[in-house]
């Protein structure tokens, strides 16, 4: 009978430490903040272009926490998707046509000859890339600039054109090398679309 | 101790380097136009130092090296700079890049250069720079600036110098041929370098396959005095990597990620050394290199010493090439270098070999098939990596796993791709995984910036903000502070002489809130109502209960009623001279309510409804109050005292703010409209809301402006402040027109909404004009008009008639093109020739009233039936135009008639138009007697019935939400229309 009660005295004696050690584990490391929320941001492109419907990527990181769907952001496109998905550990959906399409990155440009100064593409700007001041024509900081968007809209005169970022040396890709299996052996030239060959 | 250890993996393909060292290097011919890639190395593209038209010579640096890695560019021969444009390079994926282009002039001049008599004379740091200067860069391959290798000694321990000889890749005998040709030169290079490194030992690996060269290095190192090391290893594909030749001579090998400085030691292939002597000792800059022509489509399979920039096509001319077998152009070696398909591109610093292949030579690769996991690539990959998992993973996306099995650790040697069964282009998956990562890398951080920016932008505007709500905080508390100070002062003097006038307002019954307190008595009582008659169709318990709260509450109600009333009676006695505007707001409700029941009524009527006689009741009894309104409001504006001066300003001050509300409520009901907001309607409605204030305040402005009794003498400043405001007006109106006209011209989808604009502006416009024209009839003292005012009208009438001419020719030219827009053109014509009219109206008037008496404006006044006459202008009209379009569609024949029938119609159009102009007149002036400004009056009742059109409009497209605002909205405009259109009447 001893034993028992022995046995029940220690068990209990053991919840009672583990139950102290861990409740002061939760009060002494307890997180700030959904930790969640940084990962999901760090996946989105930043370009804070609002299409997702919030006011920036980090809400939407926000809403995603909260429950929302992954595919409301157009400029991260399918990988992006295909990311959160990985992160959050759900199906990958295809993108929402409803945010708008997945497009060519592309960037700001301000026709400087057309610009007016009204600075009003300076005030839509979520990351300060338009340089210009009131009645000063203004121009895009290429390097700082997302590609979101939301400059075009307010300008009175219609100078911005988005433009697709083109290729260079420095950012050309090798290409995905095509599935052979596509190919069948009687194909005359069989191979040059992978190699290219020289006319 | 020659020891030679191994490396894993390796592969042995066929050398085919026999066939291109038969021969000695021959100097290859002088190109009549050379291009040079400004980025033949690895790192920054070097900035021209030339102009396009310059003349350079041979040897001159014609580019400087820009940052730490990169590369300065020398002419290779003299000639002039025709361009410096994008040009195919050699390059993976056949993109241009930004070139120096040389027209050689055949000379091939140098420019005085001289080497160094004694390098050791000079610093280091002054060496390196010459050799930076001099643009060498490794010329093994991947081209990388040579000095900043030659830098490595002084932040790293440098013991082990190897010259890399092994040149392993297959065809490749560039190096060969310069070992066996000039290997005393290779050993002052060596010389150089080692004095600039300071290595305890030095290496230099060769392959075995090279014989002649290992001999001739062996004579060149016998009058040596440096402790150079020359290694013979075994020839096996890739030896020369440098990370393979390392482990081969030294059994080092070089962690990931690492550099081989980082272990001690230093690569410099032989072509390195070689074009480093000829500068330090020649003072030759890099400006040629050796590159192998071999392959079967060439004749002459051998080397050329090939000036940079050098196009393909002439050192394929120069070995002979048969273009018919030429099927495919490597560059570089066959692991490792790629196809191009371009023989304008010119040989670079890196180009060690051309390989010109037959079909047989160079098949096509064969179709790839499934991987059968026969581990062969893990077998022969010489960095000891897993190729066949790192397939997988790049096939599949699984780009984190494909780097977390060190992808970048692969030298892309070929190796793999070289012994696959399934003939699977490893390579290129490896290739295109790396790029991959290496975008999304560059994307991340992107976005990390962005993320940055973003934020520092958001925290910027809160703080922003937070300044402003304090400034705007500490404003109200001074404001509130101020507001204290005042009411504390004549708070003190009253309570000090006398407490009772503070008293007296505060008993007396507050009627608005007695009014609340009864609205709310009634709200009570029918929700009780309600709940009782539920109760009692449910037959529920508690009826009783609820009846007696009902009869409570009912009483309750009553007595707020009474108390109410009784307040508002005694107020309404009280104030001894009755409310005029108060009146007129209940004369104004009385009608609308009629107006309403009249409706019901006959919407009643038509579907037979049983409460008719209800209804009809109903609608006279209103009709009795809405007299009875009328009548209390009539007596009361009558018998109004004359308003006085400061009243009138008053009321010209709320006019002005309604005024300007509208206008901000319009312009953001623009905006809306042209960011197609969805609050359009509900902002609409507001505007309209806002209007129909604004006419309210204007109304009563205006009643108050003519009600009294001092001649409102308009002086002549007024008067020209008037015009002004007028000529502002009518400068928009054109310029909007103009704007029209364009938009109309480019077939904008803006039409329509500019033409509204138009419209709108117009109306401004003629309100101004009215309001001018009143003011400069009005005035009592000088009636008659002075001859500059006339020569001015005449200039209007001139104007307008010129527009009206120039619009007709348009609208004949657009007929005759049978345009689509001669309706609309006709309206426009229309429109103008009415202002025409209205011109000459004025003018005429004008002319009448100042050569004629004051007193022929009342003889005139003649009942002159308006209508008939205005019916009879536009039927002649109408006659006219009729007569002018079948005089236009006629033919030759029947054309002289019709014209005389159109001039006919004409003359009596204008003997019609001039009677009605002066029963028009007449009409004014009696109106102005009446003190009635009638134009102002049509004006607005004009703006009413547009009102009304509008809402009607609205309303028809509103959903039942608005809708029952949109019916008041429709109910007061209607009713206002109605009012302005029976005063109207009384003139016409």
């Amino acid at each position: 009978m001893s034993a028992v009660i022995i046995a029940i005295l220690v068990l209990l004696g053991l919840a009672v430490v583990f139950g102290i050690v861990l409740g002061f584990a939760s009060v002494r490391f307890k997180v700030e903040g959904n930790p969640i929320v940084d990962q999901i941001d760090a996946l989105l492109p930043q370009t804070q272009c609002g299409q997702c419907g919030y006011p920036g990527c980090r809400p939407y990181a926000e809403a995603i926490a909260g429950g929302d769907t992954i595919n409301k952001c157009p400029p991260g496109g399918q990988s992006t998707i295909e990311a959160l998905a990985d992160l959050l550990d759900v199906e990958a959906i295809p993108l929402d046509d409803e945010h708008g399409e997945e497009k060519p990155r592309s960037i700001a440009y301000i026709r400087e000859d057309e610009c007016i100064g009204c600075t009003k593409c300076i005030q839509a700007c979520p990351v300060d890339a338009i340089l210009g001041a009131a009645k000063q024509m203004h121009t895009v900081i290429m390097s700082e600039c997302t590609g979101c968007d939301l400059c075009v809209e307010p300008c009175p005169v219609d100078c911005i054109d988005m433009i697709p970022i083109e290729t260079t040396l420095s950012t050309w890709k090798w290409p995905t090398p095509k599935p052979g299996i596509e190919l069948i052996a009687t194909d005359a030239g069989r191979g040059s679309a992978q190699q290219g060959g020289f006319a | 101790m020659s020891q030679v250890f191994a490396f894993h993996g390796g592969v042995h393909p066929p050398e085919n380097k026999r066939q291109s060292t038969r021969t000695p290097i021959r100097q290859a011919p002088v190109p009549a136009r050379l291009v040079l890639p400004l980025s033949q190395h690895i790192g920054a593209p070097a900035e021209p130092l030339i102009k396009v038209g310059d003349k350079i010579l041979k040897g001159q640096r014609i580019a400087d090296p820009v940052g730490r890695i990169s590369a300065a560019l020398h002419a290779p021969t003299s000639g002039t700079v025709s361009a410096i444009a994008p040009h195919p390079i050699p390059h993976a994926s056949g993109m241009e890049a930004a070139c120096i282009i040389i027209d050689s002039d055949g000379e091939d001049r140098w420019i005085e250069h001289e080497g160094l008599a004694d390098y050791r004379t000079l610093g280091k740091a002054a060496l390196t720079d010459y050799i930076r200067n001099s643009g060498i860069t490794g010329m093994g391959g991947a081209g990388f600036p040579t000095d900043v290798k030659l830098h490595l000694g002084d932040d790293h321990i440098v013991n082990t110098l190897i010259i890399n000889a092994a040149e392993c890749e297959p065809y490749i005998t560039a190096d060969d041929m310069l070992m066996r040709e000039r290997a005393d030169d290779i050993v002052a290079g060596i010389e150089i370098i080692d004095y600039l490194l300071k290595p305890s030992h030095i290496l230099i690996g060769i392959e075995d396959n090279k014989p002649q060269a290992v001999r001739a290095l062996e004579k060149a190192l016998a009058g040596c005095s440096l402790n150079i090391d020359l290694r013979v290893v075994p020839t096996k594909y890739p030896s020369g990597g440098e990370k393979q030749l390392i482990k081969l001579l030294t059994n080092v090998e070089v962690p990931s990620g690492h550099i081989p400085a980082d272990v001690g030691i230093v690569c410099q292939n032989v072509g390195t050394a070689y074009a480093t002597a000829r500068a330090v000792h020649h003072g030759e800059p890099l400006i040629s290199r050796i590159v192998t022509l071999t392959g079967e489509a060439v004749a002459q399979p051998q080397n050329f010493e090939a000036l940079i920039g050098t196009p393909y096509e002439l050192l394929l001319r120069a070995a002979r090439v048969s273009p018919n077998d030429l099927y495919r152009l490597v560059v570089g070696g066959p692991m490792m270098g790629f196809s191009v398909d371009n023989d304008q591109i010119p040989v670079i610093k890196t180009t060690n070999c051309l390989i010109a292949a037959c079909p047989d030579e160079m098949p096509a690769a064969p179709p790839a098939q499934e991987c059968i996991r026969c581990g062969l690539c893990e077998q022969v990959c010489p960095a000891e990596l897993l190729p066949q998992q790192l397939y997988w993973f790049a096939k599949g996306r699984e780009l984190d796993k494909a780097k977390h099995h060190n992808l970048f650790d692969c030298i892309e040697c070929g190796a793999c791709s070289y012994v696959c069964s399934s003939a699977i282009p490893l390579v290129q998956y490896y290739r295109n995984a790396k790029a991959e990562i290496r975008s999304d890398e560059a994307e991340q951080r992107k976005a990390e910036h962005a993320r940055v920016r973003f934020e520092a932008r958001q925290a910027r505007l809160e703080a922003e903000q937070a300044e402003k709500e304090a400034r705007r905080k500490a404003r109200a508390e001074e404001a509130a502070r101020n507001q204290a100070a005042r009411k504390d002062k004549p708070l003190a003097t009253a309570s000090s002489t006398s407490p009772a006038p503070i008293a007296a307002p505060a008993g007396e019954p507050d009627l608005k809130q007695l009014k609340t307190a009864a609205s709310v008595a009634r709200t009570k009582l029918k929700q009780a109502q309600k709940a009782l008659k539920n109760a009692e169709d449910k037959g529920q318990e508690g009826i009783d209960a609820l009846r007696d709260t009902v009869n409570a509450l009912n009483t309750k109600a009553e007595a707020a009623q009474q108390t109410y009333d009784q307040a508002l009676n005694a107020d309404s006695a009280a104030s001894t001279a009755p409310d005029a505007k108060q009146l007129k707001t209940n004369a104004a409700v009385a009608r609308t309510k009629l107006k309403q029941a009249e409706k019901a009524l006959a919407s009643a009527r038509d579907n037979g409804g049983d409460d008719i006689a209800a209804l009809e009741s109903r609608v006279r009894e209103l009709e009795l109050r809405a007299r009875d309104a009328q009548q209390a409001y009539d007596a009361a504006d009558a018998g109004a005292p004359g308003i006085d001066p400061t009243k009138l300003a008053e009321l010209k001050a709320d006019m002005e703010a309604a005024k300007a509300k509208v206008d901000k409520a319009q312009a953001a009901l623009e905006g809306a409209i042209a960011s197609n907001s969805p609050a359009v309607e509900k902002m609409t409605a507001g505007v309209e809301k806002l209007r129909g204030k604004y006419q309210e305040a204007k109304a009563a402005f205006d009643a108050a402006a003519s009600a009294p009794a001092v001649p409102p003498i308009v002086s002549p400043t007024r008067l020209a402040e008037l015009k002004a405001d007028m000529d502002a007006a009518k400068a928009k109106v054109d310029k909007a027109q103009a704007a029209l006209e364009g938009a109309i011209a480019s077939n904008s989808p803006a039409v329509e909404k500019m033409t509204a604009g138009v419209e709108k502006l117009r109306g401004k416009y003629l309100e101004a004009k009215a309001a001018h024209d009143a003011a400069a009839s009005a005035p009592a003292v000088p009636p008659t008009v002075s001859l500059a005012r006339l020569a001015e009208l005449k200039a209007d009438m001139d104007a307008a008639k010129a527009k009206v001419d120039k619009a007709r020719a348009a609208l004949e030219g657009a007929i005759a093109s049978n345009s689509p827009a001669v309706e609309k053109m006709t309206a426009g014509v229309e429109k103008l020739r009415g202002k025409y009219l209205e011109a000459k109206a004025a003018h005429d008037a004008a002319a009448g009233t100042a050569t004629k008496d004051v007193a022929a404006a009342p003889a005139a006044q003649a009942p002159v039936d308006i209508k008939a006459l205005k019916q009879q202008v536009s039927i002649m009209r109408t006659k006219l135009k009729k007569a002018e379009k079948a005089l236009q569609e006629a033919d030759a024949d029947a054309a002289p008639p019709l014209e005389a029938e159109v001039k006919e119609l004409g003359a009596r159009l204008n003997s019609a138009r001039e009677t009605l102009n002066a029963a028009d007149q007449a009409r004014i002036a009696a109106a102005a007697a009446a003190g009635v400004d009638l134009k102002q009056l049509q004006v607005d009742a004009a703006l009413a019935r547009a009102e009304v059109t509008k809402t009607e409009r609205a309303l028809g497209s509103a959903d039942s939400t608005a809708a029952t605002e949109l019916e008041q909205a429709l109910l007061q405009a209607r009713s206002r229309a109605d009012e302005l259109s029976k005063t109207l009447s009384r003139f016409e």
